[in-house]
């Protein structure tokens, strides 16, 4: 044992950091203590099997799309989707059917699926293998999964759920419905981020008629052999919790969310939004745990807004982007810490607020879309200045993260609008990756 | 069997007295509250387990936290008290006569229950017909205020736990916002001396000289705190604490104090060097 970390992490972090015996059971083939509390996470959410992930959500997500779909097979998404999903494309050749989400005109952000686009998507391809949903969105927008389901389960196509801002809307009544009590046939969902388990640890879910034997040989193609076992006892601790004490911790947090949302509309200027975006549709449900906040009409940047907290006031929030921020609030924090967001907040608006002219105003563009993601990604490619690319096809990513949902993605076409938004989401500071580039002063272009 | 009641001054370091009785415990949304009666100290007030005020020693602390900004600014009307649910800075605000309005905000209402009964000699004057207590969340009563005040007065317990948003940038924003435009704050502030207290002290400091102009301490002894050298931040946007301090309509008043007189008041804003050092220091940083 190491003794500088076993002093750092302490004795019993290191005592659980164990592999490769018997008793201990094997992630990749689980017999014992793994499948008994793989059991209990499935009964807890309502699935029939459940699954540890190691490899974060992100694994959980490309096998959904493995289990679902294979070399030129379709799957229908929303564009929104997080850069896991796009990347589970480019490795195994599935093409892409993408249906533009709805979009608030004032908040420039997008939205959940429409019904009517979810329909046009099935009839005009009804070769699809699979259609994916985000449950909710980074803002905490839910699509009408129910009656997706139904439609994706009369074409025969399976119904996949991006579950990974949802996590706890098994265990209150008042969130948005479930993936698993939607009928979804699999959702990946990120105990890590709202359930309270160790980063990069998360669970998939899955309903028959989806083979849980195949799930589980898709999970091993890419999965460690050598799976950390505090992460996998964080998950099991996780489940214990949400199950016996989530509803109460939620309860807390949808307490706070509320408060702090009539508090910052107060303030003026900020536009905290809630279950008022609710239209039936495109806003089927909203997730009333998510404070995000609308900065642009006092002239700041969601990202400016970020900073601010952050620097001048030692507020860490979740992210902040081009018109927007948003603060994971959560049962661990006090009300002082609510109050203290609130009162930041108003301070930022009082000594920074100014003319929104100029400023960026949408965080979705639809994209044009030349080429499969694979067919892109790995098509002869050629580097050319950022600046210089307007009209070309992208062979590689460009996003801000967080939130990590790709404004290009491979195969789309650089547009003079994708170009702006680009570069004014580097001025103001977001943190964008994806590009060979580091700087993203070039991007990678099909020649 | 002897009892004693210790207050942890640091880690390290701890402060005993000897109890003679229990007067009351009760827990309540925000902070568990005790009452002591002690033998040297008299009564005791204790938040979570650390030292509030003492019955023997709290007149240094209550004088001076009030006394001090009154002989500067010459027209304080409207105050507004953060914290002090015992009611000994009310106690000395209310000796002056041309103070029209005491709001008192006070987040935890069993601290002034209990002061009301068990500690007359800080709270007698909470019944005041100038004085409104408001039992809420300090940061949110101040964010709804602006241009209201002359004086504010945080005080507050140690910035662990429900105290600790008295001493962020938001908070003290948001007090420059509720002044006047000649409006002073004052806070408790810490110890300078142990480095836990000490961070404290800086951060405080740093916060306060970004959002006024004029920001510096005063000090004074305080037998039962953690090393006894305690501090006060004045923070200004037009007054001097020394320039515009006026002896003589102070000395007018005839208000009786124990601790306080303007030469003191004098001699408390002449600091050690080294905590000229901690405060050029963060000057520096913000």
């Amino acid at each position: 044992m190491n003794p500088e970390l076993a002093e750092y992490f302490g004795k019993l972090c290191m005592e659980l950091d164990v592999n490769s015996m018997k008793p201990l059971d094997n992630l990749g083939h689980p017999v014992s203590v793994i499948r008994d509390a793989q059991t209990l996470a499935a009964q807890a959410f309502g699935a029939d099997n459940a699954f540890f992930m190691v490899n974060g959500t992100t694994s959980a997500v490309q096998t959904m799309i493995w289990a679902s779909t294979s070399r030129g097979e379709k799957i229908i998404l929303p564009r929104n989707v997080h850069r896991s999903a796009i990347n589970a494309l480019v490795v195994n050749g599935a093409v892409p059917v993408y249906i533009n989400p709805g979009r608030d005109r004032r908040l420039g952000i997008p939205l959940g699926m429409r019904i009517a686009d979810v329909e046009k998507a099935i009839s005009e391809h009804p070769d699809a293998k699979a259609i994916l949903v985000n449950n909710p969105t980074y803002y905490g927008i839910c699509s009408d999964l129910a009656t997706i389901v139904k439609l994706a389960h009369e074409a025969g196509m399976l119904v996949l759920a991006d579950e990974a801002h949802g996590t706890h809307f098994t265990f209150h009544e008042d969130l948005p419905v479930s993936a698993m009590a939607a009928g979804a046939d699999m959702a990946a969902c990120s105990i890590h981020k709202t359930g309270g388990s160790l980063t990069q640890s998360s669970i998939l879910l899955s309903r028959r008629p989806v083979n849980p034997d195949y799930v589980r040989q898709i999970i091993t193609l890419t999965q460690s052999t050598s799976a950390n076992y505090l992460l996998l006892s964080s998950l099991d601790i996780a489940r214990h919790h949400l199950f016996f004490k989530g509803r109460a911790a939620y309860q807390k947090t949808i307490d706070f969310s509320d408060y702090a949302r009539e508090e910052i509309n107060d303030l003026g200027g900020y536009y905290a939004f809630g279950p008022e975006l609710v239209d039936g549709d495109a806003v089927f449900a909203f997730d009333r745990t998510k404070l995000s906040v609308h900065t642009r009409d006092i002239g700041l940047a969601g990202i400016e807004v970020y900073d601010h907290l952050r620097d001048d006031y030692g507020i860490q929030i979740e992210f902040g982007d081009v018109g927007n921020l948003l603060a994971i609030l959560s049962a661990g924090d006090r009300m002082m810490d609510v109050e203290r967001l609130i009162s930041a907040l108003a301070e930022i608006k009082r000594l920074h607020e100014r003319s929104p002219a100029g400023l960026f105003d949408h965080e979705y563009i639809d994209p044009v879309i030349d080429m499969a993601p694979q067919d892109a990604f790995y098509a002869k490619k050629r580097r050319v200045p950022m600046r210089e690319s307007t009209g070309l096809v992208a062979g590689e990513f460009v996003m801000s993260y967080p939130p990590g949902i790709p404004i290009v993605a491979p195969g789309e076409r650089i547009t003079p609008d994708i170009l702006e938004h680009i570069l004014f989401a580097k001025d103001k500071g977001c943190f964008m990756t994806g590009t060979e580039d580091m700087n993203l002063d070039f991007i990678q272009v099909v020649a | 069997m002897e009892l004693w009641y210790t207050d942890e001054h640091t880690r390290d370091v701890r402060f005993s007295m000897k109890v003679v009785e229990q007067i009351a415990s009760r827990k309540s949304d925000v902070q568990q509250i005790d009452i002591l009666d002690t033998q040297a100290y008299g009564r005791v007030l204790v938040l979570d387990g650390g030292l509030m005020i003492t019955e023997k020693d709290e007149f240094i602390y209550h004088e001076m936290i009030t006394h001090v900004p009154m002989a500067v600014h010459p027209r304080v009307k409207n105050v507004l008290v953060i914290g002090g649910g015992d009611g000994g800075t009310v106690r000395e605000l209310v000796k002056y006569r041309s103070i029209e309005s005491i709001d008192l905000v006070e987040v935890d209402k069993h601290v002034v229950l209990l002061a009301k009964k068990y500690l007359p000699f800080t709270s007698s004057k909470l019944r005041d017909r100038r004085v409104k207590v408001w039992f809420e969340e300090g940061l949110r009563y101040v964010r709804g205020k602006k241009a209201e005040y002359d004086l504010i007065i945080v005080d507050s317990s140690d910035p662990y736990g429900p105290a600790e948003g008295f001493f962020t940038r938001e908070f003290y924003g948001t007090c420059y916002k509720a002044l006047r435009d000649d409006g002073i704050l004052i806070n408790q502030h810490e110890s300078p001396f142990y480095s836990a207290h000490q961070k404290s002290v800086r951060d405080a400091h740093r916060h306060i000289a970004v959002e006024f102009p004029l920001a510096t301490v005063y000090q004074c002894h305080i037998p039962s705190y953690p090393s006894g050298h305690w501090l006060f931040g004045f923070a200004s946007k037009k007054y001097h604490p020394i320039g515009d301090l006026d002896e003589e309509r102070w000395n007018r008043l005839r208000i009786r104090t124990r601790y306080y007189n303007t030469a003191l008041h004098r001699g408390a804003f002449a600091l050690p060097n080294y905590v000229l050092d901690i405060l050029k220091e963060e000057e520096l940083q913000k």
